[in-house]
C-alpha cells in the first residue's frame, strides 16, 4: 500500500517574524525556511509504517514555489521514496491544496493520505479535511496514535478534555498531533541517497485545478503589545496587589 | 442574510464556547440561527433558546451524532448550508475538525480562527502563532467561520427562541466511533476558566506539579495548565497545555509557575486580562508580558501564596 505525505515549506519556527511596514505582510526575505514541523511527523509516521511493513511506499507531494524541492528532499532523506512537486508561485490557499491532492491521489491511487494538522504559518488547520471531504474519504484528525488493524486504521485523536478512537476505512485522511512520534534526525549518508530519489513536477493546469485564491489579505499588522508590567517584592505585596489593584481575587 | 452557529454540547448543556460563536454571528448581521445535532438534545436546544441574539434553533436528532464524528455533523450542516450567508463554528477541536469538511464540499474558502469581524465580509485572524495579526476578506458567497472564542465575549442567556425540530440528516459513515478517554474532574474547562493556574518545566516532575500547582489551583478554584516543555517531560497530561500548538487561553488572571515564556506559550495566554509569573530566572521573557512578577523559587513562593490566600 502506497501512502501520500504531504510537506509544506514554510518560516522556520525559530525565526520570529516581523510584519513589513506597509503592512502587505510579512517579511520572509532571507528568512530561513524548513519544512512544517507537523508536516515532519507525518514523513516520519509514513516512514514508520513502511518501516512495520504496513506500506509499501511513501510519496511525498509539496505545493508551491520552486525551493520546495528542497523540503521534499529532507522528506525523502528522512526516508520517503519518492517526491513530486505542484510548482506554481500563486499564493496557494487550503482549498487550491486539497483540490491538487486530490488530483494527485487520483492519479496515484494511494491507501492513505498523511498531513500535518495545521501549517505554522497560516494557522488555518483545513487542509486535511477539506481533502477527505473533496475525496469522500473518512478523517482522523489530530493523530496521536495510528495502528493498523485488520485491514482498518485505528486513530487516537487528541480531543478537547482528553482522547478518542476513531476505525476508518481505507483510503483515508490522517492528520498528525505533536506527539504522534519524535521525528528522527537525517543522516549524512541518507541526505545523499535522497539527492537521488525521483521528484516529478507538475502545474496546477496539468491536473486541472485552479488554484485562485478566494481570500484576500487586506492588511497585515502587529498585534497588540502588552507591556510588562512590575515586579512585586514578595508573596504578600503579590496577594495585596492582586486583591486591591487587579481586583481579581 | 443569516447566520447558522453549529452549538458544540453535552447533549444535556451548551459548551461555553458557544456562547462567544453566537456573538461572533451576532456580528455578522442577520439572523442567528443554532443547529444542535445530539441525541437525546433536548436540554440543549432549549438551553441554545435562551441565549440572547438566537432567533431560531435547530434540533436534529440522530443515534449518531452523539459522538460528533466530522463525517456525520458534516451532512447535516450541508443540509442546511443553502439558506445561510454565514456558517459560525467555535475553533475547539470539534469546530476545527468540521468545518473545513463544510468548506470544502459547498467549494468555499474557511476562515480560520477569527478574532473579529469587520464586516460580513472581512475578518481579523491570527497567523504565524499570533506574531501578526491579519484582516482578510473572503470573497466566496458563503462564509465557513472558525471562532476563536478568547477574541469575542460569551452571548447573554437571556434569550427565549424558538426551537425547532428538523429531519436528522446523516453519512454513510465510512468512520467509527470506538472509545474516549476523558479526563473527569470537578475543575472548570481549561478554555472557559476565569483563573489558570499553569506550570512549566522547572516543577522538575508530575509529582511535584501535583504537589505544588494543585493546591494553588483549589485555592483559586482555578483550570490546570501546563507549558509544552512540562507536558513533553511528562509532567502534566497533553490537553492541559496553553499555547500555539495547544489551548489558547484568556481568564482573568493566569499564573505562571516555572514557566520561562516561549514565544509559543506567550500565543496562547497572552490575552489573559491579569498575568502573575511567578520565576527565579529574572530575564525569563515570561516578565515581558507579566502585569506582576515575582522573582523567587516557586517551591517556596507557592505555598506561600497559597497559605496567604
Amino acid at each position: 500500500m502506497k501512502a501520500l505525505v504531504a510537506v509544506k515549506r514554510v518560516v522556520d519556527y525559530n525565526v520570529k517574524v516581523r510584519v513589513k511596514s506597509d503592512q502587505t505582510g510579512v517579511d520572509i526575505a532571507n528568512v530561513k525556511m524548513s519544512m512544517n514541523p507537523f508536516d515532519e511527523i507525518a514523513v516520519e509516521e509514513a516512514v514508520r509504517l513502511k518501516e512495520k511493513g504496513i506500506l509499501t511506499e511513501v510519496v511525498v507531494v509539496s505545493c508551491g514555489v520552486t525551493q520546495c524541492q528542497e523540503t521534499l528532499r529532507t522528506a525523502m532523506a528522512i526516508g520517503a521514496d519518492r517526491g513530486i512537486l505542484v510548482e506554481t508561485s500563486e499564493e496557494l490557499q487550503p482549498l487550491a491544496v486539497a483540490k491538487l491532492l486530490k488530483a494527485l491521489a487520483d492519479k496515484e491511487q494511494p491507501g492513505m493520505v498523511i498531513l500535518g494538522k495545521q501549517a505554522i504559518d497560516d494557522d488555518c488547520n483545513q487542509t486535511g479535511q477539506m481533502l477527505a471531504a473533496l475525496a469522500d474519504w473518512p478523517q482522523a484528525t489530530f493523530a496521536s496514535k495510528v495502528e493498523m488493524v485488520d485491514g482498518n486504521l485505528h486513530v487516537t485523536r487528541e480531543v478537547d478534555g482528553g482522547l478518542e478512537t476513531l476505525k476508518l476505512s481505507l483510503p483515508a485522511v490522517i492528520t498528525t498531533d505533536l506527539r504522534l512520534n519524535e521525528p528522527r534526525y537525517v543522516t549524512l549518508p541518507n541526505i545523499m541517497k535522497a539527492k537521488k530519489k525521483q521528484i516529478d513536477i507538475f502545474k496546477p493546469e496539468d491536473l486541472g485545478v485552479d488554484v485562485t485564491p478566494r481570500i484576500k489579505t487586506l492588511k497585515v499588522s502587529e498585534p497588540p503589545k502588552r507591556s510588562a508590567g512590575i515586579k512585586v517584592a514578595d508573596v504578600a505585596a503579590l496577594v495585596d496587589k492582586l486583591k486591591n489593584e487587579a481586583k481579581v481575587i | 442574510m443569516a447566520s447558522l452557529v453549529i452549538a458544540e454540547h453535552d447533549n444535556h448543556s451548551l459548551k461555553p464556547a458557544t456562547l462567544n460563536t453566537v456573538t461572533a454571528a451576532i456580528a455578522c448581521g442577520g439572523e442567528v440561527h443554532v443547529l444542535v445535532a445530539g441525541k437525546n438534545a433536548a436540554a440543549a436546544a432549549t438551553a441554545a433558546s435562551q441565549v440572547a441574539g438566537v432567533s431560531k434553533v435547530l434540533h436534529a436528532e440522530a443515534d449518531v451524532f452523539v459522538q460528533g464524528l466530522a463525517e456525520h455533523m458534516a451532512a447535516q450542516v450541508l443540509a442546511l448550508a443553502s439558506g445561510y450567508s454565514h456558517i459560525l463554528f467555535a475553533a475547539t477541536a470539534s469546530g476545527k475538525n468540521i468545518a473545513p469538511r463544510v468548506a470544502a464540499k459547498l467549494d468555499v474558502a474557511q476562515v480560520s480562527d477569527i478574532t473579529r469581524v469587520d464586516s460580513p465580509d472581512t475578518f481579523e485572524r491570527p497567523i504565524y502563532a499570533g506574531n501578526a495579526m491579519a484582516t482578510v476578506q473572503a470573497t466566496d458567497a458563503t462564509k465557513v467561520i472558525t471562532v476563536r472564542t478568547t477574541g469575542f465575549d460569551a452571548a447573554a442567556t437571556s434569550g427565549s427562541a424558538a426551537v425547532e425540530s428538523i429531519q436528522a440528516t446523516t453519512a454513510d459513515a465510512k468512520s467509527q466511533f470506538m472509545g474516549s478517554e476523558i479526563a473527569k474532574n470537578d475543575r472548570p474547562e481549561l478554555t472557559a476558566a476565569k483563573v489558570i493556574v499553569s506550570g512549566g518545566r522547572a516543577l522538575g516532575s508530575a509529582e511535584k506539579f501535583n504537589e505544588v500547582i494543585t493546591p494553588l489551583a483549589d485555592k483559586l478554584g482555578a483550570a490546570l495548565g501546563a507549558s509544552r516543555a512540562a507536558v513533553d517531560a511528562g509532567y502534566a497530561p497533553n490537553d492541559w497545555q496553553v499555547g500555539q500548538t495547544g489551548k489558547i487561553v484568556a481568564p482573568q488572571l493566569y499564573v505562571a509557575c516555572g514557566i520561562s515564556g516561549a514565544i509559543q506559550h506567550l500565543a496562547g495566554m497572552k490575552d489573559s486580562k491579569v498575568i502573575v509569573a511567578i520565576n527565579k530566572d529574572p530575564e525569563a521573557p515570561i516578565f515581558s508580558v507579566a502585569d506582576y512578577g515575582l522573582e523567587a523559587d516557586l517551591f517556596v513562593a507557592v505555598p506561600e501564596l497559597v497559605k496567604l490566600l
